[in-house]
């Protein structure tokens, strides 16, 4: 078997191994640490027929493992479940018809901060290390310094005082109708956006960074200057390649911390992302919602750093050998 | 100056030991100079700043500058607290790991890796969902998503100087395994261990105000940093102050934490230091 089927297979298990883990630290922490879902969706106050109800509605009178293994078959499937709160009032609402919506608004804000993020975070951290000293190079890396340690809903909470309040040019919600496009207002992404950028990009550029002012102190490097060749060949033909195969994988963990991110970032600006809905779920105690999005956003995130492994695993032909 | 404190003669340490002073300071004897009652209404709600209300009334129209100087305790407080566990946790499993290697090792590895493919933030959410909103389970959470990796760098540190002449002195001295933790091996693992707490801490700050900000953690009425910008933020334009100086007081804190502990890396000649901050938080 050649080296890169073996890398791609190992991976390929560690992230079926970690989705498997994940799938049963979500069941267990949503239907076993509480003892009894159904008491924890209805609260204190509920009587005991609608108890029984809730129980039967939601088949808890079978055992955990035969619901966690229905669950992840039904996952696996496309099967999400219905929403444990719904069937409490009566209805019957799949987790499903619950998130399309949303999920499609968040996927909308995250293609949007990614497509700002990827060039910007490559053009800003070769910058610095092309003039080392000069206050351009200071001031990027002060500003990324601050922007790292901001947590996303300060960052939303200054840019709104900034742009709505002192200056009244965005809007400080980014509402979105049941059905709507969130691109039919543009105006109201530009803060989430920005948002979500400030704090994913502050880390790709230190990352950036210094893969560049590495590689600017190679021998490679140095040989090509001696020999000659113009500097913005160096830089370009040289240096920025080899010091973007590390950062590759960076990238991807930016990408990773958008996820997170959008979490807080849709509740700071009451957007109808899949964030806000979790959040919801969470307030409610809609278990079969929190388990079903849970494991979709964990799906997502491990499916990203393979494709990061993967990508950096073209780059770099180092990488194929077997270690 | 001594040697241990090289990094307060840079600027950009000199710049945040001393913001972390302050807000420090501001969260520990805050309380005493309030000028009123934190939970009681004194006056109209949401009016500006006056001679009364410095910064103004919050939406219940409870004295803005006495909630700010009440809501850095719970803020520093707690993370303090779930950092302190997670190290507790972290520093067992990483020296058994570390010193008896063939026993803990493996599965701590994988644990390790498993954690490290799960978004915390949704972690801890997920389990809030299934045992309630409390602080117990909110310093319990952060704990337990930081204790895996502190583990690992227990681990890593302790294997290395488990090598050492010293360590196998002890043990060819015939001391018990405890006694060589204790004196051997844990003063010798304790300073690059300094600089990575200081990140955990910045973290746990980070992600419990995330928290509270979401309304999952701390309730109403409590002060609290993060809690007075989530309720006062519909507000915003009435009294910019009670949501602007929260978020700033918060903000100050962990640049202050972060420019500090990249001083503090320089000085100890790492010039990189993976940053806690981030790379767990969301």
């Amino acid at each position: 078997m050649s080296p890169v089927l073996a890398f791609l297979g190992r991976r390929l298990l560690g992230a079926f191994v970690a989705l498997f883990v994940a799938s049963i630290v979500i069941f267990a922490a949503l239907n076993i640490l509480p003892g009894d879902p159904a008491s924890v969706i209805l609260g204190r106050n509920a009587t005991p027929q609608a108890h029984a109800v809730l129980t039967k509605r939601m088949q808890l009178d079978r055992p955990a493992t035969t619901r966690y293994v229905d669950w992840l078959t039904g996952f696996v499937h496309g099967d999400l479940g219905v929403s444990a709160v719904s069937l409490a009032q009566g209805q019957h609402d799949t987790v499903w018809q619950q998130i399309s919506g949303p999920l499609k608004n968040s996927a909308i804000l995250a293609a949007i901060a990614a497509f700002f993020m990827i060039p910007l975070s490559i053009g800003l951290g070769v910058i610095g290390p092309i003039y080392p000293g000069k206050p351009i190079d200071h001031a990027i890396s002060v500003l990324s310094l601050g922007a790292i340690a901001l947590p996303e809903f300060v960052t939303g909470s200054l840019l709104i005082g900034v742009f709505f309040v002192a200056l009244d040019w965005l809007p400080p919600v980014a509402i979105v109708p049941p059905g709507g496009n969130p691109l039919d207002n543009p105006s109201q992404l530009v803060l989430p956006v920005l948002t979500l950028l400030f704090a994913s990009l502050a880390a790709g550029v230190r990352m950036v960074r210094a893969g560049m002012t590495e590689v600017l102190q190679t021998e490679y490097v140095q040989t090509a200057r001696l020999n000659g060749v113009a500097e913005r060949r160096v830089l370009s033909r040289y240096a920025l390649r080899n010091a973007l195969a590390p950062s590759v994988q960076v990238l991807a963990q930016n990408l990773q911390w958008l996820i997170g991110g959008i979490i807080i970032t849709e509740s700071v600006f009451a957007y109808p992302g899949i964030g806000t809905t979790l959040v919801n779920a969470v307030q409610n105690r809609d278990v079969t919602v929190v388990q079903s999005v849970a494991m979709l956003i964990a799906v997502v995130y491990v499916v990203l750093n393979l494709l990061a492994d993967l990508v950096v695993m073209l780059l770099v032909p180092k990488l194929r050998e077997p270690v | 100056m001594s040697d241990r404190f090289r990094f307060l003669r840079t600027t950009s340490g000199a710049i945040g030991a001393g913001i972390v002073l302050f807000v420090v300071l501001v969260a520990i004897f805050g309380p005493y100079l309030a000028p009123h009652d934190p939970a009681a209404p004194v006056g109209i709600p949401l009016s500006g700043s006056s001679s009364h209300a410095w910064l103004g009334t919050d939406f219940l129209g409870r004295d803005v500058l006495s909630r700010v100087l009440y809501g850095g305790r719970s803020v520093i407080g707690y993370a303090a607290a779930a950092t302190v566990l997670a190290y507790m946790v972290g520093m067992a499993i990483g020296l058994t790991a570390g010193y008896a290697r063939s026993l803990v090792d493996p599965v701590l590895m994988r644990s390790v890796d498993v954690m490290l493919a799960f978004p915390p933030l949704l972690f801890l959410l997920v389990l809030i969902a299934g045992a309630g909103t409390s602080v117990a389970v909110l310093i319990i959470g952060v704990a337990a998503i930081q204790a895996p990796a502190i583990s690992r760098i227990v681990r890593t540190a302790t294997l290395e100087v488990s090598t050492r002449g010293y360590v196998e002195a002890g043990i060819a001295r015939g001391e018990r395994a405890f006694a060589v933790i204790g004196r051997e091996v844990l003063p010798n693992i304790m300073a690059p261990l300094l600089v990575d707490a200081g990140l955990r801490f910045t973290y746990s700050i980070l992600i419990i105000a995330s928290v509270n900000f979401l309304g999952l953690g701390l309730q109403p009425p409590n002060s609290d940093w993060a809690l007075m910008i989530s309720e006062n933020r519909t507000y915003i334009q009435l009294n910019p102050w009670s949501v602007l100086v929260p978020a700033a007081m918060i903000g100050l804190l962990t640049i202050g934490i972060n420019l500090t502990g990249d001083a503090i890396a320089r000085s100890l000649g790492r010039s990189y230091v993976p940053r806690a901050t981030r790379s767990v938080v969301s």
